[in-house]
């Protein structure tokens, strides 16, 4: 076993998702199937390999800096139209500090 | 002209002699689009306004004497993780539902200077997941060679309408194979041109190190004329390639005589005989045509599949963090507090694919693990894109299958997760070295199913992809069998 039912959960907790009793058990078994097939790569020895971290880059360090100059972005009503519940011109978001 | 079959070339044509006018074919387009796609669910939204308006640009230039563009008129489609501004993006997700981008994605700029008229947008699995298309929240895409059977994915919707006819060609988004797949399921050319060679600003993303846009077309010309209005710089997205773009339809010359093409011998093992058969086929086209045909190893390739899945749901699950419930999504209705309405407003809006996704991802990541998975997977992405290099020290280009089977049947491997993954075998290590890779068409099996051939090159080098996929096309190569 790689994974557990309450490890499912915990992991679920970190990545902020909410899930059923059912999706607990069906990931519980899906994960533990993937996770023993990745298992594969500790067949290679890799300690001498660099990871890449960097897929492609083809020019200098500093090439894709731009000037320090200013530059429209979105407007508040703009970057608000999308919402789900804006408010005086903010996200509202249920109350996080007591009185 | 019959709509299903246009091609680019017949929009110039017929623009150019005043046959039809640009905005008369975009209401066609438009009209026919939207019967049809009822049958493959190919379209999630169409949005006339826009088309009619590039068509009336169109016309405009061409009542001026100007050149209406390389895509002047062209009726096309761009799948659903492509920003579009003022009109609808979902992703394919519940959670997005009714999100109306604020800013167009720059190739979607690009391909409207060049004259391209937006039909729709085109229905994909959620966030790009997946590789049947039926992890969109908005039901699957069926396949127009078979409606009984899938159309690939994640681009599935793209793929679909090229291969329909509802569209001329069309953008789609590649992680994994997410372009080529479906291009070879639905008969058609998908292109994933190198790393950074298309910007991704406006291109939700799924996993940073991976996601490309490349087009997809009936023909080899239709698609490389579409790569070259969207290919080049762009300073809004600093991953985007500084290299120069040559001319692709010109480098079509059909001269790949002493052309040196490599067949990794890892790719054709235990492949299921009527792909492998018609790839065989393929390859002696090639051969006839001068090219030099030589087997070669990758020996990392085995290892791909963990490695890709590793560092895909890695970067998805951090990709993904955004989606909360607080700027543009959806949100869980009456949360009891911040937290609550976070991880109900996620748990209520992924499908089953991104979840397991974003939980795989966050697992390889968390505190004891990341050694293990993510940093043991990013070396081993050193490993293969190494295989790559090396082999490209010795041929031009490498050709292989697309994937190990063609279209497969609704719902036939919707239960087991791991097998889907295992699928992506062929298309995944291109996607992990950064190279160029395309699929075209090669024949059909006896069932009528298309099967779709590789052609990779070395970065940069989508010229030479592109006049190898020409003359293979010129000499019949798309109807081998």
């Amino acid at each position: 076993m790689k994974i557990t039912e309450q490890e499912v959960r915990y992991v679920a907790d970190l990545a902020n998702l909410k899930l059923a009793e059912e999706e607990v058990q069906r990931f519980a078994r899906d994960l533990d199937g993937i996770l023993t097939y990745m298992d594969k790569l500790n067949e290679l020895d890799t300690s001498d390999v660099e990871p890449m971290a960097q897929v492609l880059y083809d020019a200098g360090e500093t090439a894709t800096l731009r000037g320090d100059s200013e530059r429209r972005t979105l407007d508040n009503e703009t970057a608000l139209a999308n919402a789900p519940l804006p408010g005086a011109g903010y996200f509202k978001v249920p109350k996080v500090i007591e009185r | 002209m019959e709509i299903a079959r246009l091609t680019i070339d017949q929009v110039r044509d017929a623009l150019a002699s005043r046959r039809v006018s640009a905005v008369e074919l975009a209401t066609e387009a438009l009209r026919f689009a939207q019967a049809e796609n009822p049958k493959t669910n190919a379209y999630l939204h169409f949005c006339p306004e826009r088309a009619l308006q590039a068509a009336r640009r169109a016309d405009d230039r061409i009542a001026r004497g100007e050149d209406p563009g390389p895509l002047g008129g062209v009726p096309l489609a761009v799948k659903d993780v492509i920003l579009t501004k003022g009109v609808r993006t979902t992703c394919a997700s519940r959670l997005l539902a009714r999100y109306i981008p604020p800013y167009d994605a720059t190739a979607v700029i690009r391909l409207e200077q060049a004259g391209g008229v937006i039909l729709g947008k085109t229905n994909c699995d959620e966030f790009a997941m997946g590789s049947s298309n039926e992890n969109s929240a908005f039901g699957p895409v069926r396949n127009p060679v078979d409606l009984d059977r899938v159309p690939g994915g994640s681009s599935g919707g793209s793929a679909a309408a090229v291969s329909q006819g509802t569209a001329v060609v069309a953008l789609g988004s590649d992680t994994g194979g997410s372009i080529r797949q479906p291009a070879s399921f639905c008969g058609v050319v998908g292109v994933t041109p190198t790393y950074g060679r298309v910007s991704r600003y406006g291109l939700v993303a799924f996993a940073s190190s991976l996601d490309h846009i490349g087009p997809f077309g009936k023909t080899v010309k239709g698609a490389a004329t579409l790569l070259q209005v969207i290919a080049g710089r762009d300073e809004m997205d600093s991953t985007s390639a500084f290299a120069p773009v040559p001319g692709y339809v010109a480098a079509m010359d059909g001269n790949v005589r002493g052309i040196k093409i490599g067949l990794p011998r890892e790719y054709f093992r235990g492949l299921a005989s009527e792909t492998g058969d018609l790839i065989a086929r393929g390859v002696e086209v090639l051969k006839k045509l001068g090219c030099q045909v030589s087997d070669i190893s990758l020996p990392a390739t085995e290892y791909a599949i963990p490695c890709y899945y590793i560092i895909c749901t890695a970067e998805a699950s951090s990709n993904l963090a955004r989606y909360d419930g607080v700027r543009y999504t959806t949100r869980s209705r009456s949360p009891e507090s911040l937290i609550d309405m976070y991880r109900s407003t996620r748990g209520e809006g992924f499908g089953a694919e991104c979840k397991r996704r974003v939980m795989l991802g966050t697992y390889v990541l968390s505190a004891g693990y990341y050694d293990a998975y993510y940093l043991k997977a990013q070396k081993v992405r050193t490993l293969i894109a190494r295989d790559f290099a090396e082999a490209f020290r010795q041929v031009d280009a490498i050709v292989t299958p697309v994937s190990p089977f063609p279209a497969f049947k609704l719902g036939e491997k919707v239960d087991d997760p791991l097998e889907m993954y295992l699928s992506d075998i062929y298309t995944i290590t291109g996607d992990l070295a950064g190279i160029p890779c395309m699929s075209v068409p090669c024949g059909r099996t006896a069932q009528g199913l298309p099967v779709g051939m590789q052609i990779l090159t070395n970065h940069f080098d989508e010229a030479g992809m592109f006049r190898l996929a020409g003359a293979f096309e010129e000499a019949g190569g798309f109807t081998v069998g």
